[in-house]
C-alpha cells in the first residue's frame, strides 16, 4: 500500500518537492522555536552589562583569527570541568553574542573564565610568542597584533547595527564607540573617564598591551580576554560551584 | 565550451558578466577601507576572466545539429576538473594545518598563515571545492541519463557552475583576510551569502525543469537524493546565514540570532550539512554509479524508500547533539540524542543496500578497484553513521566531545565515505564522457585506491586514540580526589597522534595526486572512434523538426 503511494509520489516532481520540505521542516521549527518562547531558556541575570567598544573589537579579532576552531567557550556540566574551568555556563552569559563562540574543539583549554585569571603581561607575552610561557603549547604566534593599530573609527557603525538586532547599547555609547575605544586602553588620556560613566565603574581601562603609545589590536585582543566570564556573577549564584566571583575591578 | 550556445546565449553570458563585474565595481568602491574593496576586485577578476573567454569566441560559428539529441556534457566535464583542483587544493591545506598541529612554526610569523585562518580554507576547499563542484557535475550526469532528457537550460549550468566557484573563491580568499562568521562551514560573509543563493536558487531550477522534460515516468532514486540535497541545503543555508551586515561598505556582519539561539540554529545548520550536502548528495552518487558500475540492479526499492525519508525526516532533529551538556535546554539535547540514535535505522538501509547490490559481483569488487572504491564507501559510510549515532549518546559524547575524536569521526565519513564515493564515480565517469575505452591506467586506480585507504585509515586511528586520550586524562581524578592531569599534560599526550594524522593526510593527498594524473592522462588520450551508441537522449520527432 505504502509503496503504491509512493510510486505515485515519485511520478512528480513538484509532489516530491513538497513533501521533501515538509519532512524536512519538522525538526527545525519543533527544537527551534521553542527556544524563543519558552522562559527558561535564557536565565534573568539584571547586572548583565553589555562588551564595550575595545572589548567589542577585540571579540572580532578574535572571531577573524578563527580563534574558536581551538577554544571553546562553554564549560559544560561536567564536575571535571566545573572543576578545571569554572562554574558552568549559563544561556545569558552568551545573550549578547552574535555569533557565540562556544566552539566544538579545545585543541587549548576552554576560555569562558579566562577574564582575570592571568594578568595583562601575561596575556601578550603568550599572545607574542605561546611557548615563551607555555613551552610545550602548539599555538600560533600573534605577534603582530601589537603591531597593528586597531580600527576604531567605524565602531559607532558596529554598536548600531548590533543595537538594531536587540542589543541594549544607548544612543551615548554608540555616539561615543570610538572614543571610548580609545579612552579605554589610555588609562591617563581625557576619553578614559567617559568609559567607566558608560558601562559602570567595575570596567577595566588601562593600556592592556603595557604601551600608550598608540590603542593596538592587542590592546583590543587582551581586553575581551579579559572580560570574559565577567559580564554577570549569575554563574556563581544559585550553584554548587566552589569558587566565588572574581571581582571585575581587579 | 562556447560553441554549443547560440549567439543569443552568448549575449546573455556577456549582459550577466557585465552585471557581476558592476557588482564588483560597486563592492570595490564601497568597501574602499575594507577587506570588502578586494573582494569586489576578485569579483571583477574573475567576471572579466570569464568575458574574455567568452567573447574571444564570440562569433565561433554557432551551433548547427539539434542540441536536444545529445546530452549536455561539458559543464559536467570543466565541473570534474575544477572538482579535482579543489580536492588537491583543499587536501593541501589539510596536511599544512595537521601539522601546525604538530610544529606551530610552520605558521612563519604570519597573519595569513595561522592555523585559525588556515583551517577554514580546509574545511571549504575540501567539502564546498572538491565536494560542491563533484555534486553539481554529478547530478548534471544523473539527472541527464535517468531522465533521458538534455538539460533544461544552455547557459544556466555554466551560471551555476562558475557561479558556485565565485562563492568559493570568495571564501577561502575571505579567511586568509580574516572575513569569516566564525559559524563552522557557514564561514562565508553576508554578501558571499547572497550570492549563493542566487546561484542555488538557478542551480534548483534548472534541477527541477530538467526533471520535468523526464521521458521516464518514475523519478529515479538517485533524483530524490539530489533533490533533498538541493532543497535542504537552500533552506539551512538562508535561515543559518540571516545576518545584519554593519554597512554596504563593510564585509563584518553580525548574526540576528543571538547566544543559545545561535548555537541551536548553527548546529543546527552544521550537523544537517553533513546530511544533505555530505550524505543526501553523495548517495544520490552512490545509487547511480555503484549499480552501474557492478551492472547489478539496486538490491530493494524497498530499503530505497524506507533510507530515503529516515534521513530527510530524522536527520533535522540530530543538530543539538553537538550541544550536549550545555547551556541549550535539556530538552532540546534530549530530542537531539533520540533522533541521531534512530538514524543509524535509514543510515544503514542505504549502507545495506548498497552492499548487497554487490551480491553476485563481488568478483568485480576484487578486480575492479573503481569498483572497490564505490564499495569501500558504502562500508565507511556505515562505519561512521554507527559511529556518529554512538557519539551522539549522552555520557559518551561527555567523553568525546571537544576532543579529536570527533575529528576522526568527521573524516573517517569525509575521506573513507565522500571521498572514496566521488573517486569512484569520477573513475566510471571520466572514460564514459571523454568517450574513452577506460581510465588511462588501471594500476594506478589501484596505486590511488591503496593510498586513499591507508591515509584514512592512518588518519582516523591517530584521532581515535588522541581523542579517547584526551578525553580520559580530562576526567582523571587522583586518589586525592584533585584532578590529574593539566591541560598542557594533555596536550603533550597529542604530539605522536598529530604527526601520524598529518602523514595519514599526506597519503591521502598524494592519492589525489595520482587521480588528477589519470584523469589527465585520459583526456589527452584517443577518444574511441565508434561512439557509444545509445547514449542519448529520447527525443520526440516533433522537436527535432522544430529545432
Amino acid at each position: 500500500m505504502s509503496e503504491l503511494l509512493h510510486r505515485k509520489l515519485e511520478r512528480s516532481a513538484i509532489g516530491l518537492v513538497l513533501a521533501i520540505i515538509a519532512a524536512a521542516s519538522v525538526g527545525g521549527i519543533v527544537e527551534i522555536a521553542p527556544l524563543f518562547t519558552i522562559d527558561g531558556t535564557v536565565e534573568e541575570a539584571p547586572d548583565m552589562r553589555v562588551y564595550t567598544p575595545l572589548e567589542l573589537a577585540g571579540r572580532n579579532i578574535y572571531i577573524r583569527e578563527g580563534c574558536y576552531a581551538c577554544h571553546s567557550q562553554m564549560i559544560r556540566t561536567l564536575r571535571d570541568e566545573v572543576e578545571r574551568y569554572g562554574p558552568y555556563s549559563l544561556a545569558v552569559e552568551s545573550q549578547y553574542d552574535r555569533p557565540m563562540l562556544w566552539g566544538s574543539k579545545r585543541t587549548g583549554p576552554d576560555l569562558a573564565r579566562v577574564g582575570g585569571k592571568y594578568s595583562d603581561f601575561w596575556h601578550v607575552a603568550h599572545l607574542s610568542n605561546p611557548r615563551d610561557v607555555v613551552p610545550e603549547s602548539n599555538m600560533p604566534a600573534y605577534a603582530w597584533l601589537a603591531r597593528t593599530p586597531l580600527r576604531m573609527e567605524d565602531l559607532p557603525r558596529h554598536l548600531e547595527a548590533q543595537r538594531a538586532l536587540g542589543v541594549p547599547y544607548t544612543e551615548e555609547m554608540i555616539e561615543n564607540a570610538a572614543r571610548d575605544a580609545y579612552g579605554q586602553a589610555m588609562p591617563d588620556g581625557d576619553f578614559a573617564t567617559g568609559v567607566s560613566e558608560r558601562y559602570g565603574e567595575a570596567t577595566q581601562v588601562r593600556a592592556f598591551d603595557g604601551v600608550t603609545t598608540q590603542v593596538t589590536e592587542m590592546d583590543a585582543l587582551v581586553a575581551y580576554l579579559q572580560i570574559l566570564g565577567r559580564l554577570t556573577v549569575a554563574a556563581y549564584q544559585d550553584t554548587a560551584a566552589p569558587e566565588k566571583a572574581p571581582d571585575p575591578a581587579n | 565550451m562556447i560553441g554549443q550556445l547560440t549567439s543569443g546565449e552568448r549575449q546573455s553570458a556577456v549582459v550577466i558578466l557585465l552585471i557581476v563585474a558592476m557588482v564588483g565595481l560597486s563592492m570595490a568602491a564601497l568597501g574602499r577601507t575594507d577587506p570588502l574593496g578586494v573582494h569586489g576586485v576578485i569579483v571583477m577578476l574573475f567576471s572579466g576572466g570569464l568575458l574574455y573567454v567568452v567573447l574571444s569566441s564570440f562569433y565561433a560559428p554557432a551551433p548547427t545539429e539539434e542540441r536536444e539529441a545529445s546530452y549536455y556534457d561539458d559543464p559536467i566535464k570543466i565541473g570534474i576538473v575544477l572538482s579535482m583542483g579543489w580536492a588537491v587544493f583543499g587536501m593541501l591545506m589539510g596536511v599544512w594545518v595537521a601539522s601546525q598541529l604538530a610544529w606551530p612554526d610552520l605558521a612563519f610569523d604570519a597573519a595569513w598563515s595561522s592555523f585559525g585562518r588556515l583551517r577554514p580554507t580546509h574545511t571549504t576547499g575540501v567539502i564546498f571545492g572538491f565536494g560542491g563542484n563533484a555534486l553539481i557535475a554529478t547530478s548534471f550526469h544523473v539527472v541527464q541519463r535517468t531522465s533521458r532528457a538534455r538539460l533544461a537550460g544552455q547557459l544556466s549550468p555554466w551560471f551555476v557552475l562558475f557561479g558556485f566557484n565565485l562563492f568559493c573563491i570568495l571564501a577561502v580568499t575571505g579567511y586568509f583576510m580574516g572575513i569569516t562568521q566564525s559559524k563552522e562551514y557557514a564561514e562565508p560573509e553576508w554578501y558571499a551569502d547572497l550570492w549563493l543563493v542566487v546561484v542555488w536558487v538557478t542551480y534548483f531550477i534548472l534541477y527541477i525543469r530538467t526533471i520535468a522534460r523526464r521521458k521516464e515516468p518514475h523519478i529515479y532514486v538517485a533524483n530524490w537524493y539530489f533533490m533533498a540535497f538541493i532543497l535542504v541545503v537552500a533552506i539551512l543555508h538562508i535561515v543559518n546565514n540571516l545576518t545584519l551586515p554593519v554597512s554596504w561598505g563593510h564585509a563584518k556582519s553580525y548574526t540576528v540570532w543571538p547566544g543559545v539561539q545561535d548555537a541551536m540554529v548553527q548546529w543546527w545548520y552544521g550537523h544537517n550539512a553533513v546530511a544533505f550536502f555530505l550524505t543526501a548528495g553523495f548517495l544520490g552518487m552512490l545509487y547511480y554509479y555503484l549499480p552501474v558500475r557492478a551492472q547489478r540492479p539496486i538490491f530493494s526499492y524497498r530499503l530505497s524508500i524506507l533510507s530515503f525519508w529516515g534521513i530527510t525526516f530524522f536527520y533535522m532533529w540530530a543538530g543539538s547533539h553537538h550541544l550536549h551538556y550545555t547551556a541549550l535546554p535539556h530538552w532540546v539535547q534530549t530530542l537531539g540524542m533520540t533522533f541521531s540514535v534512530m538514524l543509524l535505522v535509514p543510515s544503514w538501509a542505504s549502507a545495506g543496500n548498497a552492499l548487497l547490490t554487490l551480491n553476485g559481483a563481488w568478483h568485480k569488487v576484487r578486480d575492479d578497484a573503481t569498483l572497490r572504491f564505490m564499495m569501500v564507501a558504502a562500508v565507511f559510510y556505515g562505519l561512521s553513521t554507527f559511529e556518529g549515532s554512538f557519539m551522539a549518546i549522552r555520557p559518551v559524547n561527555s567523553l568525546s566531545h571537544y576532543t579529536d575524536w570527533t575529528v576522526g569521526h568527521v573524516h573517517a565519513g569525509a575521506l573513507g565515505w565522500v571521498a572514496l564515493i566521488t573517486f569512484g564515480s569520477f573513475y566510471t565517469l571520466v572514460p564514459a564522457l571523454w568517450k574513452r575505452e577506460a581510465m588511462y591506467s588501471a594500476r594506478l586506480i589501484e596505486v590511488h585506491f591503496w593510498l586513499a585507504l591507508a591515509g584514512t585509515l592512518i588518519y582516523v586511528f591517530a584521532m581515535w586514540n588522541s581523542g579517547i586520550i584526551q578525553g580520559l586524562m580530562w576526567r582523571t581524578y587522583t586518589e586525592e580526589g584533585t584532578l590529574a592531569y593539566s591541560f598542557v599534560d594533555s596536550l603533550v599526550a597529542m604530539y605522536p597522534y598529530y604527526i601520524a594524522r598529518a602523514f595519514g593526510g599526506l597519503l591521502f593527498l598524494i592519492g589525489a595526486v595520482v587521480c588528477c594524473y589519470n584523469i589527465w592522462m585520459t583526456v589527452r588520450a584517443k577518444p574511441v572512434t565508434s561512439s557509444r551508441s545509445g547514449d542519448v537522449p529520447v527525443v520526440s520527432v516533433a522537436s527535432v523538426a522544430g529545432e
